[in-house]
């Protein structure tokens, strides 16, 4: 199954069997959805369901805030993130605020999806990648999806949670292939042990989670030593726990993301293990993060903005022997 | 409208005005903090248009003490919720702005300028879904009228031929600056003229405002999409109670107060609703003796606990959700 068919076949699911989820964004109706990832829902909910609206991501966030306090579950899809910012006020003033501002009284289970990041090309204003502004708001849950099994079930758990969701995509991870169990149990909130290892713990997520799983045989051949790989999921919470047992592990932590540098999602991480596993760490923790630049359009100079399983190899190596790994 | 309908909406603009005095006085004692808008003057518009609209959903911005109380709010609850204190309408931790009350389908309390607009839409839209057939209503100044959101919601609104009333509260100044510096036009209604029957109606005087606004309700529940009113109104206080209002001429005031909504009913209640001075004055004593109460109340109440901080930024526990 690919991701944007999981992905189609939660909402599917959960359109069917509750009929106040309803979905809306530009283009999810008659045309499928620009990933296609709401492909066929119209022809079984509904125009009404399944609904188109205008190009206004304002009104997509701010609509889906008025229709969960009428009654509904809204999953309102945002063409990319880089167009999200046009919904902000909605979604830090009012989606992740009226709850708390009304003592509870207000209760707003609804999700935005949220395709971003560097895909092929897009240029500056298509490329964007905000987790670390939206990890930032309390009263948000923000998950980010790499895998294809969690992302059926984590969709799922967020159209039926009570709490409001941001839903992060990858836009180059559509088409990627995997299996979904069906009978597995997910909290969508415990990081994913994506392979296991004992000398070097590699936090990552969304689409470099691929990345760094491309440059770990490399990684662990040039060093001679064994990576676990760590999914984040959760981008908040954050599972610190299942980092907390890793670092104990292997004493080494690398932080991978998509993001610009400076105030990226990742020192989060880093921030926390300063804190909290200093004395757990044998070397300096390494940050591999996109640079502070605009996204450029020309393939050579973009593919330079962020890492790549070959920058990965690299830089974790080149870590690694620093510090006599 | 009937007499007992009008004697309760002369109790609620007294009410609400020395509901707003007593605000005041408490926010000069150092007992309110934070911003304090205050609607002395918009009186007649604010009882008049929740006492027209009974049912269905209202949404609002943050000069909405009156509105709040016009819908059943507990005026001591909105007090203590002023104080700042636990047992305020949002357990002292919205504030004047932030007055909820979903029992009640009042959902305030929204301090973005237009912010509340797009959620209207959605609720409109969720109550077409369930065939619901009050309707809803959204309260704005005019300026949010400005603002890409208000266009958003006018669009959006009648594309879907939403039940959604536009009430638009024109009080001609966007905290100090007056609408013609920055509209073209005085008459806010203009804008929605392409997308919805729209209605103009005095503000100061309350029976207008009943009037048109029920007629408003009815047409948004007949399912020919919303409808935009337009209620001139005037504030005599500054924007917040940290504002001068020196931007407004004596003279201008003068002209303004000339208009007084409670004066103006109180002798439509006398002359059309025959109500004795008898009447008027026991109404006006509760009205005092009802605000007082919620003065002491609001006094007296305790702070939140210290737990209540990390209280409601979810509704649900994060852990282990099965899908």
């Amino acid at each position: 199954m690919l991701y944007r068919e999981a992905l189609n076949k939660a909402l599917d699911e959960v359109m069917r069997a509750d009929d106040t989820v309803v979905t809306l964004g530009e283009d999810v109706g008659l045309y499928g959805g620009s990933f296609r990832v709401t492909e066929g829902l119209v022809e079984k909910y509904g125009e009404k369901r399944v609904i188109d609206t205008p190009i206004a991501e304002l009104s997509i966030v701010g609509n889906a805030v008025g229709m969960a306090i009428g009654g509904l579950r809204p999953v309102a899809e945002l063409m990319t993130g880089s167009f999200s910012l046009l919904a902000f006020d909605q979604i830090i003033n009012h989606m992740a605020k009226l709850h708390y501002m009304s003592n509870g009284k207000i209760i707003l289970p609804m999700v935005v999806r949220f395709p971003q990041g560097v895909s092929r090309q897009l240029g500056a204003q298509h490329s964007e990648s905000y987790e670390q502004m939206l990890s930032a708001v309390p009263g948000l849950r923000v998950l980010s999806v790499n895998d294809v099994n969690y992302a059926y079930h984590a969709l799922k758990y967020a159209i039926l949670s009570d709490d409001p969701v941001v839903f992060i995509e990858h836009e180059l991870l559509y088409n990627k292939k995997g299996e979904v169990d069906f009978e597995q149990k997910c909290d969508p909130f415990q990081a994913r042990i994506a392979k296991e290892g004992k000398d070097i713990t590699i936090v990552s997520y969304l689409k470099m989670m691929d990345d760094v799983m491309l440059a770990v045989p490399m990684i662990e051949e040039e060093l001679g030593c064994s990576c676990e790989v760590i999914d984040l999921c959760s981008l908040n919470p954050i599972d610190y726990e299942t980092l907390s047992k890793s670092i104990k592990k292997t004493s080494h932590l690398v932080m991978v993301e998509e993001d610009h540098k400076t105030g990226g999602y990742g020192a989060q991480v880093i921030s926390w293990a300063a804190e909290k596993m200093f004395y757990d760490l044998d070397a300096a923790p390494l940050r591999l993060a996109g640079e502070d630049v605009p996204i450029p359009y020309n393939r050579t100079l973009e593919l330079a903005t962020v890492p790549t399983p070959e920058s990965i190899v690299r830089d974790i190596v080149a870590w690694g022997k620093k510090n006599e790994l | 409208m009937n007499k007992l309908v009008a004697e309760d909406m002369y109790y609620l603009m007294v009410l609400g005005r020395a509901f707003e005095y007593a605000a005041k006085e408490n926010y000069m004692k150092g007992n309110i903090s934070g911003f304090l808008h205050l609607d002395i003057g918009q009186e007649a518009l604010s009882v008049g248009a929740v006492k027209a609209f009974e049912k269905g959903d209202i949404f609002s911005g943050y000069r909405e003490h009156i509105m709040a109380m016009s819908r059943g709010l507990e005026p001591k609850a909105v007090m203590a919720e002023l104080f700042g204190k636990s047992t305020g309408v949002s357990g002292g931790k919205g504030g004047s702005m932030h007055l909820f009350e979903p029992s009640r389908f009042f959902y305030g309390g929204d301090a973005i300028v237009g912010g509340q607009l797009p959620n209207a839409v959605g609720c409109a839209y969720a109550r077409a879904l369930q065939e619901k057939e009050e309707g809803v209503m959204v309260i704005f100044g005019d300026g949010a009228t400005n603002g890409g959101a208000f266009f958003e919601s006018l669009n959006i609104a009648a594309t879907h031929k939403l039940p959604l009333l536009f009430l638009c509260e024109n009080n001609e100044y966007a905290i100090g600056t007056k609408i013609t510096r920055a509209a073209p036009f005085r008459e806010q209604a203009k804008k929605a003229e392409p997308y919805m029957m729209t209605y103009e109606v005095d503000g100061m005087d309350i029976e207008a405002v009943y009037k048109v606004i029920r007629e408003a309700q009815i047409q948004i529940q007949e399912g020919h999409g919303p409808v935009f009113v337009e209620a001139f109104t005037c504030r005599y206080e500054g924007h917040s109670v940290s504002d001068a209002n020196s931007y407004r001429s004596a003279q201008e005031m003068a002209h303004c107060k000339a208009k007084d909504p409670i004066k103006r009913f109180k002798k439509e209640l006398q002359e059309k609703w025959m109500c004795t001075n008898e009447e008027i004055l026991s109404i006006e004593s509760k009205a005092q003796k009802t605000v007082e109460d919620a003065v002491k109340y609001a006094e007296e109440s305790p702070d939140p606990q210290s737990e209540a901080l990390f209280e409601h930024v979810f509704y649900e526990e994060h852990t282990n959700v099965v899908s």
